[in-house]
């Protein structure tokens, strides 16, 4: 036993303890098992939705993310501010429908919008398919922090399926408060951490942050600015603003956003979320230190490359606490998403293919879903080896094709028909699929065109499609719509 | 709250055009790269603009009479 390991172990142990405690004297209803019975105020929303943000993509994905690519990285720091620009505007629209209409999944929204259950379906199986990899993320991550942390005593897959039992058994027992009360831990805990290596280690290793960058660009000319082709200037352009239009269709975020207790807490969260973006810039110089002091990573080893500089330069107990505060930044997701998951398959899936069912047997499959959940999740993370933000990018892309459903739906008078969403959606994620499974890139498919525009993210084609389809078909059966409506008035 | 609303797309175009001003490391403002300087200022540009249309927006107030 070594100290690091210790220290690891008890913060498990906390985290199962105080989501267990997050209970306290809740009955767990349906709606407080999945929106905190909407009572959650200013704070706990922040922590929520930076809890989203701060999970072990930005420990280790964006850390090694700017060890693996440099320049690049920096959309990273741009998309999650603009996406709380969309939160000002949109989130308490979609929260004072929620409420209204007694609403606990992004599903839910849609049928009560484009009254379609068969719309709520669609919208569920493409959340679903979309939050197995990022929850594979999250465990593969909290496998790779406590193997490395630990020293190696403990392999990922067992470090995998602790984290997983934990989560599933707190998650059963006190829904989101579980999330939300690890999540004042998690951030208090991922902050200092954070603060602490991306100031201490470039100044220890190279005297201060600007010789730390000034070292870099010597050794690696270009390297901290965008390449003239592939994660060129228009890559960089349409990466930051299709992901900050994907970051609040995440289902667990979206669903997140209706535990507010008042719609005034987004717009506030909207003006001090930016700033908590900063602390990405510390993962950045984590990440830049460590590719001139353990350098080598490539491909998905790339991701190891803080947990690689932090063992290099500091004693046991201190990377005991850098684990531990990764393994809160798993958890907390983690937790998030497996909760989220059970939620949309038991209540937009089943109960819609089922004539009848009562909120409370809603809630008892979600529970009876959560370790199925948990162990999809441990299997994929155990078995499968993809670097971390490829595997992001995909589920990101997926949810992305949500936006403009939900844009036009936010209109007092939506021109959209529950056709034209449904017909979007699947025509943008099937353009999705065939451009990640084929390896396509604009390039690849019309290598005539100028590098300016070959370089845009294929997922800004996959958004047009479903936009072009999501019209034409609204226009289509929109008259259909108006005539029903004309022979119901007769 | 129409009018004000477009004050929210400056900080789409101050984040973008970092890259397509200077696409290079040098000049090192703070220490930081060219491109990463220029985003962490957007990122306080873009609070001060949210903080400003909240200080505008009238539909908090309509929201606390409804509630």
């Amino acid at each position: 036993m070594n100290i690091a390991l210790i220290i690891i172990a008890a913060a498990t142990v906390f985290a199962l303890v105080l989501g267990i405690a997050a209970r306290s004297h809740h009955k767990m209803s349906l709606e407080e098992w999945t929106v905190g019975g909407r009572h959650f105020g200013a704070l706990l929303v922040f922590l929520l939705f930076g809890g989203e943000i701060y999970s072990t993509f930005t420990f280790l994905g964006a850390s090694g993310y700017s060890y693996g690519f440099g320049g690049p990285a920096f959309y990273i720091i741009g998309y999650s501010t603009l996406a709380y620009v969309f939160s000002y505007f949109m989130l308490p629209k979609i929260w004072r429908y929620a409420r209204k209409h007694a609403l606990v999944t992004q599903p839910d929204f849609f049928v009560r919008k484009y009254d379609s259950p068969a719309l709520g379906v669609l919208v569920a199986l493409v959340g679903i398919v979309a939050l197995v990899p990022y929850l594979v993320l999250q465990l593969t991550g909290l496998g790779i922090i406590v193997q490395a942390a630990s020293y190696g005593a403990v392999p990922k897959a067992a470090a995998i399926i602790i984290g997983a039992v934990v989560v599933t058994l707190y998650v059963i027992i006190s829904g989101i408060r579980g999330s939300a009360w690890t999540a004042i831990v998690k951030d208090v805990m991922i902050v200092s951490v954070v603060a602490f290596l991306g100031f201490y280690l470039p100044i220890h290793y190279f005297g201060s942050i600007g010789k730390m960058f000034t070292a870099v660009n010597a050794a690696r000319p270009g390297f901290l600015a965008l390449p003239a082709h592939g994660q060129s200037v228009s890559w960089f352009i349409s990466t930051t603003l299709l992901t900050s239009l994907g970051l609040l269709m995440w289902p667990q975020t979206f669903g997140a956003s209706f535990t507010a207790s008042n719609a005034n807490v987004f717009r506030k969260n909207a003006v001090v979320l930016p700033l908590y973006q900063l602390l990405m810039l510390l993962v950045y110089f984590v990440g830049f230190t460590a590719l001139l002091v353990v350098p080598g990573l490539k491909g998905g080893d790339t991701n190891m490359a803080l947990l690689k500089i932090s063992v290099a330069a500091f004693p046991s107990w201190m990377v005991g606490i850098i684990g531990a505060a990764g393994v809160f930044t798993a958890l907390v997701p983690g937790s998030l998403i497996i909760m989220c998951a059970a939620t949309l398959f038991s209540r937009n899936f089943v109960a819609a293919l089922r004539s009848r069912q009562s909120d409370e047997s809603t809630v008892r499959l979600a529970k009876f879903l959560v370790p199925v959940m948990a162990a999809i999740g441990c299997y994929f993370s155990i078995s499968g080896s993809s670097t971390i933000v490829a595997l992001l990018l995909m589920g990101y892309n997926f949810v992305t094709q949500l936006f403009p459903a939900v844009v036009f739906s936010l209109r007092k008078r939506n021109p959209v028909t529950k056709e034209g969403a449904a017909a979007g959606i699947i025509a943008g994620v099937a353009t999705v699929v065939y451009f990640t499974l084929a390896h396509e890139t604009i390039g690849k498919l019309m290598p005539g065109l100028p590098d300016v525009v070959k370089d845009i993210n294929v997922g800004v084609v996959a958004l047009i499609v479903n936009v072009v389809v999501l019209t034409v078909v609204s226009a289509a059966t929109a008259g259909r719509r108006i005539q029903l409506v004309e022979e119901t008035v007769k | 709250m129409k009018r004000i609303g477009w004050l929210a797309a400056i900080p789409f175009i101050g984040m973008c055009a970092g890259p397509v001003i200077n696409n290079r490391a040098a000049p090192f403002i703070l220490g930081m790269p060219f491109i990463l300087a220029w985003m962490v200022a957007w990122v306080f540009l873009t609070s001060l603009i949210m903080g400003v249309i909240y200080w505008l927006d009238p539909s908090p107030c309509a929201d606390e009479e409804t509630v």
